[in-house]
Order: C-alpha cells, then structure tokens, then sequence
C-alpha cells in the first residue's frame, strides 16, 4: 500500500515538476462543458484537469458543469461561453445542419452504450418479441437508433417517453426501456435484478452503431487557434489513459465532484461507469487510444437524421472533422 | 529419570486427557444448547419486534393511502369546478398532519382543451400552507408516469425533496378516470406527497443491545434508514453488496424486495459485525424492514458464562493435575526404592535393604514379600551350595564307574587278528554314564568263540553293577566243553541266589564252531538274533524258550544249533534298537530293522554297525535315549 502512494508520488511529481518549469509561459483561458452531470462518463478530462494535464499542455481549463438543471452545451458554445463541449456524434451533426458552424475535434466514445433492456419475465428474449409491446424512448435525438432498430426487425411499438429514472421499466410500466450501458443498465442491476434475468440490446451489434461522446469546438475558434484544440485533444486523451490507470483516485473525484452538485452519489455506480468507459474507450484488444472519427461512422449517423427528418442536408465530412489527435493523416 | 516416572506421568496423563474429553465434550454441548435457545429466542424477539414495527409503518400508511384514494373517488363521483378542486385539496392538506401536499394532476388537455398541464398543488413549508400549479411537465414524473401506465395506485420510490429542506420524500399516487361517451378514460392522478421522517423516527427508534438496528429498504433495494447516513439514497442494497463482492448479501437483498420475510445470518452494512437479521416486507408497499441482533451481543451472556466455566475447568483441572502427581508419586515412591534393592539382589547383594514401607496397601505387602523373598534366597542359595557339591562329587564317581564298566568291555577290533574263519564287532552305547547293556565274546578252546549280549532289567548303578556280576559270572562258567545250555543254567542259578534286589537279566548266549561254521545257541528271553545271508536275506533266528536269568532259580534254558555259511553274518542286539522311539512315540521295530538290515547287504561290519546305529539316531533325533544300544555282528568266513 505505502509502495503505491509513494508510486502515485512520483507519479505526480513527474506530472507537476513541468508545469512549475514551463510556469513562465502564460497559459490560455479556456472554458469546456460536458453535455451531462460531472458524472465518471467524463471522468478523463476531471483526471486532466486536477492532475495537471491541461496545464502541461498550456491551458487553463475551466469545466463547467452539466446536467439537465443546466444551460445546453450548444447554447454555451453559440454564446461563446464556453470554448470546448462534449456532444453525441448525432447531436453535433444535427447543430451543424441548423447552422451552428462546429467542429468536431476528436470522437471519444467510437462505439454506441446506447441500448434497449427487457426482462425475460415480460417474454422478451429476441428483436421478434418486443412487437407490440410498451418501449420507453428519451427525446428524439436518442430515438434514432431504436428506431432504426425497429424498422429492421418490422416492429410496431407503443413508445411511452421515458424520463431519466428506470422506475417505470422497474415497476413493469414499460416492457422495455432505453438505458446507457454505463449507466442505466447498472442501475437496473443495483435494483436487485440480474443481469441473467435481462434481455439486452446493444445497437452496434444490429448494425447501427453511432458514436456517442466527441469534442467540439466552434469552427471560427478551431481557425483561430488549431495548436490550442490539438493541445486539449492531446491532454484529454492523456487524462483519459490516467483515469483508466488510477480509477480509485478517479473515483474519489468523480464522487467529490457529484456531491459539490448535490447528485446522489454512489461509488460502486461510478466504478461500473468509468469501467464501462474503459471498455468503449480503450477496449482491452486495443493498445492506443484513438479519437478519430471515420467516415462510415459519420455517413452512416448523418444519413438516419436525415431519413429521420431531424436534418435537412448532410454536412460535408470534410468540413465537419477536424482530426486534432495527430494520429489522422494531417 | 523419564522412564523412572513411568507410571506417575501416564496415570497423569490418561487421567488428564479422559478429564479433559469429557470436559470439552460438556462445555462444547452446553455452549451450543444454550445457544439455540438463545437463537430460538432471538429469533421469537426478532419477529415479534419486526412485525409491531411493520404493523406500526403500515397503520400509518394505510391511513395515508385512503386520502388520495378517497380523492380520487370523489374526482370520479362528482362534477366539479376548478375551485371546487383547489378547496378540496385545501381541506385535505390541511386536515391531514401527516400529508406535507396534495396535488391533482390532469392528463394533457383532459382539464380544459386550451390547457395542457393543470396540476393544482397545496403543500405545507415550514407550518405554512402553500399553493401553486406544478410548472413543469409532469407527465414523465415516476410519480405520474408510473401509477398513470399501470392504472393503479402506486407508492413511488423515496426521494430527497431539495426543495422543502432536503426532506425525505414519498408519494402516493391513485389514477382517476372519467366517462367519455360509455368509455372510462385516464383523467389524471392524485398524489399525496408524505414526508418520511416519522418513519426514519420509528426505525431509528429500534435499539437492540447495544449496536443492534432496523433499517429500511425501498422496492429497488435504496436504503430509506439506516444508521450510517452516508448510505441512505445514495445506496441500494445491491450496491453496497456489489461493493463488498457479497453474492450472499445480494440474494438476501432480492429476496427482500420481492416481499419475502426471513431470518438470516447477514454482516451488519454499519458495524460490519455478524449479525442475526430479521426481514418482512411493508404489505402496503413492499418496502422491507429489516431488523439486526448482533450475534456476540445476543450471544454476550453465554460467553461470559462459558468464559467462566472454563475458567473454573482449567484451576479444576490444574488442581486435579497435583493431586495426581502427588498421590502417584506417593505410590511409585517406595516402588522405585524396592526396585532398586530388586536390583541389588538381582545383582547378587543378597544383603541389600529392602525399604520399610508403614502402608498396608498393595506397596506394604510387596515391600513384605521382597524381605521374604530375600531370606528365603538366601537360604536356598546357601542350600544349593552344598546340594551342587554332593552332586560333582557323584558325578565325578560316575564318570569313573563309566570308565570302569567300558573298560570291561572287549573294545579293541578286530579282537583275534590272526583268526581268518570269522569277523567280529560290537558296539554299546550307553543312554546314561553306567548302564545294564552287555557283550563279550572269547574263545573256549582254539575252535570254539563264546559271544554273549544282555540286557539287565533296570538302568544306572544298579544294572551296571549286576551286569558286571553277570559279565564275569558268564565268562567264569563258560569253561572248555560246555554247551550254552549248562552255562545259562548254572549262571541262572547262582544269579537268582540272594537275588533280593529282584533284577534279572536277558541274555543271548552263541558258541561258534570256527571249524563247521555251527552255532549252537541258547536264547534267555533276549531279542531273538538275525542271521544275514550274503543275498541279503534276514532270518530271525529259532527262539529256544528260556526265561531271563535271575527270576526263577529252577529255570532251563535248552539249546538250539544253527549252521553259518560262509559269508553268513549273526546280528545280535539289546531292546534299544528295536524299542528306540521316534517324536510320534513311534517304535523302531525288529521290521524296520530287518528291512534296514537286508538293504546293506555286502556290506562290511563296521558299515553295517555304523548303518545301523546311524538308521536309529536318525529315527529317534530330537528324542533323548531312553534305553542303552548294543550291537554285535560275527561274520563266518570259513577255514581257508
């Protein structure tokens, strides 16, 4: 135990002695913004930012706080009150055919945790048996899969909004319900259900996976300041790979973060989370991060909001993707 | 020094060890009895403490239940305005303490078509009645949501109203409905909102010893109450197991929100002690009450009984172990003191000091037989002594009489060198150093050998002394032209003069013609002698029917004639041969003899002596002789 904290020590004092070095150089200002609660969903960039990341890298992040209480990370990037934000890939792509001009800078999350969950005691074990039957859905913006879902397997839903609890699907209201792997489906499980007793799908493994958190930047800022985007890219992926390596550090300020906003806290969600993030993030058959966004994932999103009516033309690839994690072909 | 303990240390030690068996075997029956009754009383005070609980939980909720029940009859029932409904909710809230609001929230447009949200709310803050119409979409709130997709009333999960201070909160929520041309439609839902701090009260209130509690549990298993405030909503059940890697505790938690009630071993989620838990459900929602008993506080008394018990085992046991040593030392004391004079004696210190000994037990009388075994030693040493002289002394004497009565034997062969017609040999052996066997032979006149065998009856001295007396008194009467027959007559009759000792003697007695080969021979109730022929035939020679010598002063003793070949042997023997016994108490027998005899055909004298003597030790091996052997073969070979 005492020859990891002094391993931690180190650790951090190989991490802090360059920022008191490169103290000299003034850092750059910058605000970013989480689409949702300080949650372990974002625990990479926390990491970032307390351990000094951001700093090294020559910036002063400032993390704004999300969550449904909160102002949208779209109005805060229009508004020029915050530089960087967290948004599903759909979201982002949406924002950019209304005429919000942003950037995407690097895709975090390649892979969808987006999914539907049954209880087999409700009949459900296949796409077949979930015909006819209650579905609760969130807004729209999260339906596009479950719907594309249901168009493939020719399902007739009731869809019933589903708000941000699982109560309803707990108390047998809904027969199925939306949830994020990370998240609702854990707190599906720590309401004494197991995971034997559950249906699950995960929309990548029907051929609709769509990426879900990536980093945006409005595009004027992006021109303004490219090195400055590539920095916080670069250190964002250094936070992540630190949270993955010291989780118990991580967690502790994930949970002090959700305790300063008064959001029921609980440890062993959290862990589940930031596990979770790991296997969507860096999958064990993975050795390097990578935050790139490839083309067949973007088509593939922006044609289903298109089919969808929630976009009117596709934005140019081109234009939408700045790769800023130096390993695309710039 | 060890093995001097001996019997100290293993009397101590089977002692001991039995003591302690049998004290383990009843502390251990006693421990575990006395805590099944205490667990079967625990488990008694468990459920009697759980259901009053229950029972006082859900008197309350029930209570609570009937109010937006009872609205949601009344918005069924009766037509009503707008203001009719806020007055309602009004009395309700007020009237009910233990209702913090009350709201009546319409489906969308089901108020009025121009209004899509109409949610009237009257809830009490800080003692004062407040209003205002629910600002926000409602029609995704679990309070709604939930009873509204169901159709049925529903108490939602507990939940920390910031709002109202960060009072814990749960609502009850009955749907109401409306007849739309014949059809009964979803109006909306009536909710009372309750706050849970009478509950937390009386949960808080169970005290069991000293860090016994209840706590409380919602339908998903979020702890509603417990002691560690930390995990109240922010935890489940479920969590706090998956944290622990507690699949045991997992299973209880889930038996508990199906409303299941139990009893079960289960570590405390605060003190982290063992503890006995008691679970049953809130009919009224299904929430589950549990209830702990720590284990080693239920358990405190009996182990402090048990404590003691063993105490006082453990100084009973050591003052058994003194007693013990002490009293088996006291025995194997002046044991170890005779022991050592044992040895002393033992050693030839005949006057070693036995030990006194005051004790009449078994030690005093061992200590008594030691002093007479030593004197009566002595004394029949010092006997020994003399008795072990007299017998040297007597042995010595017959070892020169052994001498002697060989030495009156012809013992050099061949006897008569210069004599071709014929071979002889003999051979005697003694059972004991004097004995009644014997031979001679001599010649009477140039052509005429005289050869005598007998047997006296009896054995040692005695025989060998009349042998002697019937050796000499043969060989004095047995002059030039007598025949056997006045011999054995006149030996007879001078052997049974004065015979007082009544012995007798058996003689075979031959006279051999050098010249013809003719044995003339007379037979006094000896073993009849085996004539050899050189094909190996064996005759036994005609018995001639006269008596022993020395039993009847007028006995006869008639001759007989018998003619030698060449080649021709005469095999004269005592009873030994024949009668000599085998392990299986087995004769010899003149059979096996003859057959003996006729298998050594062309054999020398010494050969077939020496054969024969062989044949018999090796018959009789591992048997002592009883009897003394005698042997004599003359071979006739005729004049050249």
């Amino acid at each position: 135990m005492i020859k990891r904290r002094l391993l931690q020590s180190a650790v951090l004092a190989a991490v802090l002695i360059p920022i008191w070095v490169h103290a000299e150089a003034p850092l750059k200002k910058v605000v970013f913004i989480p689409q949702w609660v300080p949650q372990a969903q974002f625990a990479g960039y926390y990491f970032a930012a307390e351990q000094g990341i951001y700093r090294k890298h020559g910036l002063d992040v400032t993390i704004l706080s999300g969550g449904p209480q909160r102002l949208p990370p779209l109005d805060l990037l229009r508004e020029g009150k915050a530089d960087f934000a967290t948004l599903w890939l759909s979201t982002g792509i949406q924002a950019r055919a209304q005429g919000l001009n942003l950037v995407n800078i690097g895709q975090v999350l390649p892979r969808s945790a987006l999914m539907l969950v049954a209880k087999k005691a409700r009949g459900i074990r296949s796409p077949r048996d979930i015909n006819g039957k209650k579905v609760g859905l969130w807004a729209p913006i999260f339906q596009l899969q479950a719907r594309a879902f249901f168009k493939k397997y020719d399902l007739k839903v009731s869809i019933i909004p589903q708000p941000y609890s699982v109560n309803l699907f707990l108390r047998d209201g809904v027969d199925v319900a939306s949830a994020m792997w990370y998240n609702e489906y854990h707190t599906i499980l720590a309401a004494g259900l197991n995971p034997e007793e559950l249906t699950t799908f995960f929309f990548p493994e029907h051929g609709l996976n769509f990426p879900e958190d990536g980093l945006y930047v409005l595009e004027d800022r992006f021109k303004q300041d490219p090195e400055m985007c590539r920095s916080f890219v670069k250190a964002s992926i250094e936070g992540w790979l630190g949270a993955f390596t010291h989780k118990e550090k991580t967690l502790d300020m994930v949970m002090k973060n959700l305790k300063r906003e008064h959001i029921p806290a609980n440890r062993v969600h959290q862990r589940w989370m930031l596990e979770r993030m790991k296997d969507l993030i860096l999958p064990s058959d993975k050795s390097d991060l990578s935050v790139q966004l490839l083309p067949t994932d973007y088509y593939r999103v922006a044609t289903s909001l298109h089919s969808s009516g929630l976009i009117d033309l596709i934005p140019e690839f081109t234009a939408f993707y700045q790769d800023s994690s130096g390993h695309g072909t710039q | 020094m060890a093995r001097n303990r001996g019997i100290a240390l293993r009397l101590s030690l089977w002692i001991l060890a039995g003591i302690t068996v049998i004290l383990s075997v009843i502390l251990t029956y006693n421990y575990f009895v006395s805590r099944r009754i205490i667990l079967r009383n625990v488990e008694k005070d468990a459920e009697n403490l759980t259901s009053s609980t229950v029972y006082r939980i859900d008197s309350v909720l029930r209570t609570i239940e009937k109010v937006p029940k009872n609205l949601a009859v009344f918005m069924e029932e009766f037509a009503y305005q707008g203001t009719d409904i806020l007055a309602v909710i009004r009395t309700v809230v007020e009237n009910n303490p233990e209702i913090n609001g009350v709201t009546i929230a319409f489906e969308p447009h089901a108020y009025s078509t121009n209004t899509r949200t109409f949610a009237p709310y009257y809830f009490k803050q800080n003692g004062k009645m407040e209003f205002t119409y629910i600002p926000y979409d409602y029609f995704t709130s679990d309070w709604y949501q939930i009873a509204r997709e169901l159709h049925a009333p529903i108490w939602s999960e507990p939940y920390f109203d910031e709002a109202a201070g960060g009072i814990m909160m749960a609502a009850f929520s009955v749907p109401f409905y409306r007849w739309i041309s014949g059809e009964r439609v979803l109006a909306g839902i009536v909710t009372a909102v309750i706050s849970l701090d009478w509950l937390t009260e009386i949960i808080a209130s169970i005290k069991i010893a000293r860090t016994g509690y209840g706590f409380l549990i919602s339908k998903n298993g979020a702890i509603i109450t417990h002691p560690d405030s930390r995990l109240v909503m922010n935890e489940t059940i479920f969590t706090v197991a998956e944290d622990r890697g507690d699949q045991e505790m997992r299973e209880v938690g889930r038996r508990m929100i199906r409303g299941e009630s139990g009893f079960v071993r289960f570590t405390s989620l605060f003190t982290g002690k063992m503890c006995w838990m008691r679970y049953a459900p809130l009919p009224s929602n299904n929430w589950s009450l549990a209830v702990m008993f720590p284990q080693d506080e239920m358990m405190s008394d009996i182990a402090d009984l048990h404590r003691t018990v063993l105490a006082l085992s453990v100084a009973g046991f050591l003052m058994l172990l003194l007693m013990i040593v002490w009293i088996s030392g006291s025995i194997t004391r002046p044991l170890r003191a005779l022991s050592r004079a044992a040895t002393q004696i033992a050693l030839g210190d005949l006057e070693a000091r036995i030990p006194d000994v005051k004790t009449a037990d078994e030690v005093g009388t061992l200590a008594d037989s030691f002093k007479t075994m030593k004197s009566s030693l002595k004394q029949y040493i010092s006997e020994l002594k003399e008795t072990t002289a007299a017998k040297e002394r007597i042995e010595s004497e017959l070892k020169i009489a052994h001498d002697i009565q060989m030495g009156i034997l012809p013992k050099r062969f061949p006897p008569f060198p210069n004599r071709t017609e014929f071979d002889i040999l003999a051979k005697i052996e003694p059972a004991r150093e004097v004995g009644g066997d014997l031979y001679d032979f001599f010649f009477m006149d140039d052509d005429h050998l005289c050869f005598v065998i007998g047997d006296v009856s009896g054995k040692g001295v005695p025989a060998s002394l009349f042998m002697a007396v019937t050796k000499t008194m043969v060989k004095a009467k047995a002059t030039k032209g007598l025949s056997p027959e006045k011999v054995l007559t006149q030996v007879n009759q001078d052997l049974s003069l004065d015979n007082e000792s009544m012995m007798f003697v058996t003689l075979f007695l031959g006279i051999l013609d050098t010249g013809t080969g003719e044995v003339e021979y007379c037979n006094a109730g000896h073993n009849p002698p085996l004539l050899l022929s050189p094909a190996g035939r064996v005759l036994i020679l005609q018995p001639t029917g006269g008596i022993a010598l020395g039993v009847a002063e007028e006995g006869v003793y008639p001759s007989r004639k018998v003619i030698l070949q060449k080649g021709d042997s005469l095999f004269v023997y005592t009873d030994g041969v024949t009668e000599a016994m085998n392990k299986r108490e087995e004769l010899f027998s003149e059979s096996r003899l003859i057959k003996e005899l006729a298998e050594m055909k062309g054999k020398s004298l010494q050969e077939i002596v020496t054969g024969v003597m062989g044949k018999v030790g090796s018959f009789s091996a591992g048997v002592p002789q009883a009897d003394d052997i005698t042997l004599m073969v003359i071979r006739y070979h005729g004049k050249k």
